[in-house]
């Protein structure tokens, strides 16, 4: 088990490394520097104590190792966009919002996702199942913003139940959680249908049954728990999703998060801001997609024995 | 009972019929599509999708209208006889734009799953087929690329090279074709040391036929499911792409761009504005998911319906 | 023969399948009865409907798939075939106990052996963890797994093929079932191991006096374990009897020409094997006559058309042939006329 999780650390470290690599030299492959593009009408004298405050006119692999150091003392560098506003700082204001509501969608999904597709495989081929199935396929096909801009619209605006924009009690998080969570409640429902079904086949559910057990017994202890275990390393990319897609829910909701401080630092081409916070987001999935493997490897006890042969 | 006498004697026998197989059988191919048709909402994603591909050829050349013709006294005006979707804040005519924008979105979403099928049927084949060090080597740098956060590398991507056709296109090949890749090789792999392959190969066969005769009719199926489900990825993606105003430039316009250009409209009441280019992402995306779960159901009848 | 108590009895059973295709009659009127601290064995080839039998005993069989069409199955006093769900579900485990072919599929991977095995002691007898434990060690004795107490914990990838299958049949044994449902237990094994399982299964009813309906198409097995025999062919059983009667005196041609296409470590080598030519019939439409008329080399034309009925050879041993009717045996002999003496 011990050397599952090291191996696993390991490669999250080189991921990161990668990305931080790649974000750094994608970033200095456009031409010019910040403060020269988009006409900002600096005189020259200001420009250049600008680039040498930035470190921009050293050489490119200079920029890289100090850029190095920066991220392993956890220094995300500062805004360029606004100097006295520094990436750290944004994170520390913007992550909490976006954290909460993640987390909200994330559960909300994962609850409902496995209720349905456990309903939908245990009524198979009959109404609920047909219905349950037609649900998940919309739920991938319509996009969360057009899910926000409907909830917007009839729940916010015509029926006046819940507040259209902004953050601040818990009747904001339901519309922008809603709207996250549709498309993993749709991707894991139809997961966990498929895997019910088949694990409903195993010939170890005829032994559960000939052994007299209940039928709730069966269906909650034999048959989810080995159909659930894709669904766990599924969870990885639904995080990743979630994550993403808070960037424009957050954007239509005009909510105070992360995702405020990435799309406008990418419509103000604020370059440091964009790589401090790709950083981040990099690290965090890459971290929680760790975490989920490590749990699979608890979860799963074949390979919490990894490497143990078979006696007898 | 009663059974009469002169049945006591030997049976005459018809040896033919002992041995015979009740049922008729069907090709690979012939099931596939005897399944696909049975399947009534694959079909209908099927329809929907050839009714999009012909309005977007004709629905720019019916409405009467240009796509970038802005008219300030029709500013926001609602659906009518002349303006059959209403038009926008410019008064430039919805319909025609959203059939314009058809062309785009639709266009990218084709390219890029046809550059992901491209290099990934190529990279993995090749790597399945090589197998060995090589096929490794090339495995371990996929995974690498798999934990790099898709969408992140897209963003930043577009960022560098400016927003544009071009660049969303490049942009969503880039990492896309790394699940088709992963999918070939597997089959490839699999196929490779199938007892099939093997029968033949004993019998003498030249790799070039193995190929061909064996593992493409096989592979064939799984590209095509993938494809078609890529399809409605690269729609989704564009259009969040230019939700973060990432898409491509005015007075162009795909779905998502007018999408978000409407996004205001839910307060302000021009609903026209917002509703149809999100019903056709929608309606889009909705009919390629399922023509491609009907495919797979299709192709591979065990998956799981 | 003595007279032994009659456990179980079975008349009449028929049980359907629903699919695409219509209607399989997959057990057409079966009748048997097991008696106490006996072994019956039911064989015949894949399809004879020998599992399906076995299953609907325990209505294992989903109600949606396959349902008991008729017959009666008379256990203590109850007819399982009409019992409500919830009270069948009391029985399986606790009164009649299925293991089944491959213990490696048919336990739970993500489970302990120990959850595994206690679960059903709790579930029928409501006793405390502790207690049930101690239940799990015995029974693990029992069938022959060394150091119980430790292996508990263990999940079912660190145990060796035989093993798997003790274990299996511990958790069927734990509650002291009245009968044990082997469906091929000794299929999946190697053959070594094949014979330590047929004796454990003999040392397991000497000491607990428990029934064992076991179901093969290895006629070895059933020459080492079963005290008595039915034969089954497409749904409908040919022949029945103790296992003497059934090796040395065959009557039904089937059962005749499966003892014949066993290979025999004394037989000449350079003689062909005799295989049974011809493969069952399609269930959907069951011949209106003897489903073995077609493969069947002393066929009559009665066979074609009526079912035949149960002759008695002997006081236990019943066949269903037409060529036991007199009117047969009858012919048969003028036949043989010239060339006897």
């Amino acid at each position: 088990m011990l050397s599952f999780v090291f191996r696993r650390f390991i490669s999250m470290i080189v991921t990161l490394w990668l990305i931080v690599t790649l974000t750094f030299f994608l970033m200095h492959a456009v031409p010019g520097s910040p403060f020269e593009k988009d006409g900002k009408g600096l005189n020259e004298a200001v420009a250049a104590n600008l680039n040498a405050y930035y470190n921009l006119d050293k050489p490119l692999l200079v920029q890289y190792g100090l850029y190095l150091k920066q991220l392993v003392q956890f220094d995300l560098g500062p805004s360029i966009a606004n100097s006295s506003d520094s990436v750290n700082k944004m994170i520390a204001r913007g992550f909490p919002v976006s954290f909460q509501l993640g987390v909200v969608a994330i559960l909300f999904a994962i609850v409902t996702g496995i209720a349905l597709g456990v309903v939908a495989a245990l009524q198979h081929n009959r109404l609920i199942d047909y219905i349950a199935m037609i649900i998940a396929v919309v739920g991938i096909s319509i996009p969360s913003f057009v899910v926000a801009s409907l909830l917007i619209k009839y729940l916010a605006v015509e029926w006046k139940l819940l507040p259209t924009a902004t953050w601040g009690t818990w009747q904001h998080v339901v519309m922008p959680a809603l709207a996250l969570a549709l498309g993993p409640i749709a991707i894991i429902a139809r997961l966990t249908r498929t895997n019910m079904l088949e694990v409903l086949t195993q010939e170890y559910i005829e032994t559960a049954r000939a052994k007299g057990l209940s039928p709730a017994t069966i269906v909650i202890k034999h048959a989810l728990r080995n159909a659930i275990l894709p669904v766990v390393t599924l969870l990885g990319a639904l995080i990743a999703n979630v994550l993403t897609g808070s960037f424009v829910i957050e954007k239509i909701f005009a909510i105070p998060g992360m995702g405020k401080y990435f799309v406008a630092g990418i419509n103000n081409r604020d370059y440091s801001v964009i790589m401090g916070t790709t950083v981040f987001y990099s690290a965090l999935l890459i971290f929680m997609m760790f975490v989920v493997d490590v749990l699979y490897g608890i979860i799963d006890p074949r390979i919490k024995f990894h490497g143990k042969e078979s006696e007898g | 009972m009663i059974v009469s006498d002169d049945l006591f004697v030997p049976m005459r026998k018809d040896s033919a019929s002992t041995e015979a197989i009740v049922r008729p059988q069907l090709t690979y191919w012939q099931g596939a599509w005897l399944r696909l048709r049975g399947n009534k909402l694959a079909l209908a994603g099927l329809v929907i999708i050839v009714l999009l591909g012909v309005m977007a050829a004709v629905g720019p050349l019916i409405s009467g209208h240009d796509y970038a013709k802005q008219s300030i006294i029709s500013k926001n005006k609602g659906p009518s006889d002349m303006y059959w979707f209403g038009t926008d804040e410019f008064g430039r005519d919805v319909f025609t734009r959203v059939w314009y924008g058809a062309r785009i979105s639709l266009f990218v979403g084709l390219m890029a799953a046809l550059i992901d099928f491209f290099i990934g049927v190529l990279y993995g084949g090749i790597s399945g087929y090589l197998g060995g060090r090589i096929d490794n080597l090339m495995m371990r740098f996929i995974d690498i690329l798999y934990g790099l956060p898709y969408l992140l590398v897209v963003i930043l991507l577009m960022v560098v090279m400016g927003p544009g056709l071009l660049t969303i296109i490049v942009a969503l090949s880039a990492t896309g074709w790394i699940g088709m890749a992963r999918t070939i090789r597997g089959q490839v792999l699999q196929m490779k040391n199938s007892e099939y392959v093997l029968a033949a190969k004993t019998m003498g066969a030249k790799p070039f036929y193995i190929i061909r005769k064996h593992l493409l009719p096989n592979a064939i199926g799984i590209i095509i499911v993938y494809v078609t489900l890529s399809v409605p990825n690269a729609i989704f993606s564009e259009a969040f792409l230019s939700f973060l105003g990432l898409g491509v430039q005015a007075p162009q316009a795909s779905w998502g761009v007018m999408a978000n250009d409407g996004l205001s409209t839910i307060l302000s009441g021009h609903w026209w504005r917002l509703f149809f280019p999100a019903f056709f992402i929608s309606l889009t995306m909705l009919a390629f998911n399922v023509l491609g779960d009907g495919l797979r159901d299709a192709f591979d009848p065990k998956s799981g319906r | 023969m003595e007279k032994q108590e009659t456990l179980l009895e079975v008349n009449g059973l028929r049980v359907t399948f629903k699919t695409h295709g219509g209607e399989i009659n997959a057990v057409r009127d079966v009748s048997f009865t097991l008696n106490k601290g006996e072994t019956l064995a039911i064989v015949g080839e894949s399809g004879c409907g020998k599992s399906v039998t076995a299953k609907s005993i325990m209505r294992l069989v989903p109600e949606h798939i396959g349902k008991i069409a008729g017959g009666s199955i008379l256990f203590k006093g109850k007819d399982l075939a009409k019992l409500p769900e919830k009270e069948m579900r009391e029985m399986r485990g606790s009164e009649i106990s299925m293991i089944f072919q491959d213990a490696m599929t048919s336990l739970n991977p993500t489970l302990s052996i120990g959850e595994q095995i206690m679960e059903g002691i709790i579930r029928h007898q409501k006793v405390p963890k502790a207690e049930a434990k101690r239940q799990a060690i015995e029974i693990l004795q029992l069938v022959g797994i060394a150091n119980p107490e430790s292996r508990l914990k263990q999940y079912l990838h660190q145990f060796s093929g035989g093993m798997r299958q003790r274990i299996m049949i511990a958790i069927a044994l734990v509650c002291r079932p009245s009968i044990l449902i082997a469906d091929e237990p000794t299929t999946a094994l190697d053959v070594t191991i094949q014979a330590q399982i047929i004796d454990l299964f003999k040392s397991i009813q000497e000491k607990t006096g428990v029934s064992i309906i076991m179901i093969t198409h290895d006629l070895g097995v059933v020459a080492k374990i079963a005290d008595r025999v039915n034969v089954m062919y497409a749904g409908k059983v040919v022949e029945s009897g103790p296992v003497r009667d059934i090796f040395y005196n065959p009557q039904h041609p089937y059962t005749k020409g499966l003892l014949a296409s066993m290979p025999r470590l004394d037989a000449d080598r350079n003689m062909p094997l005799s295989p049974i030519p011809g493969t069952p019939p399609d269930l959907f439409a069951p011949p209106p006559g003897c489903a073995f008329a077609a493969r069947c080399d002393c066929a009559l034309e009665v066979c074609r058309h009526y079912q035949p009925d149960e002759t008695n050879v002997h006081s236990c041993h019943a066949v269903s042939c037409w060529l036991q009717d007199p009117r047969a045996k009858k012919w048969i002999a003028s036949t043989q006329a010239p060339t006897g003496t």
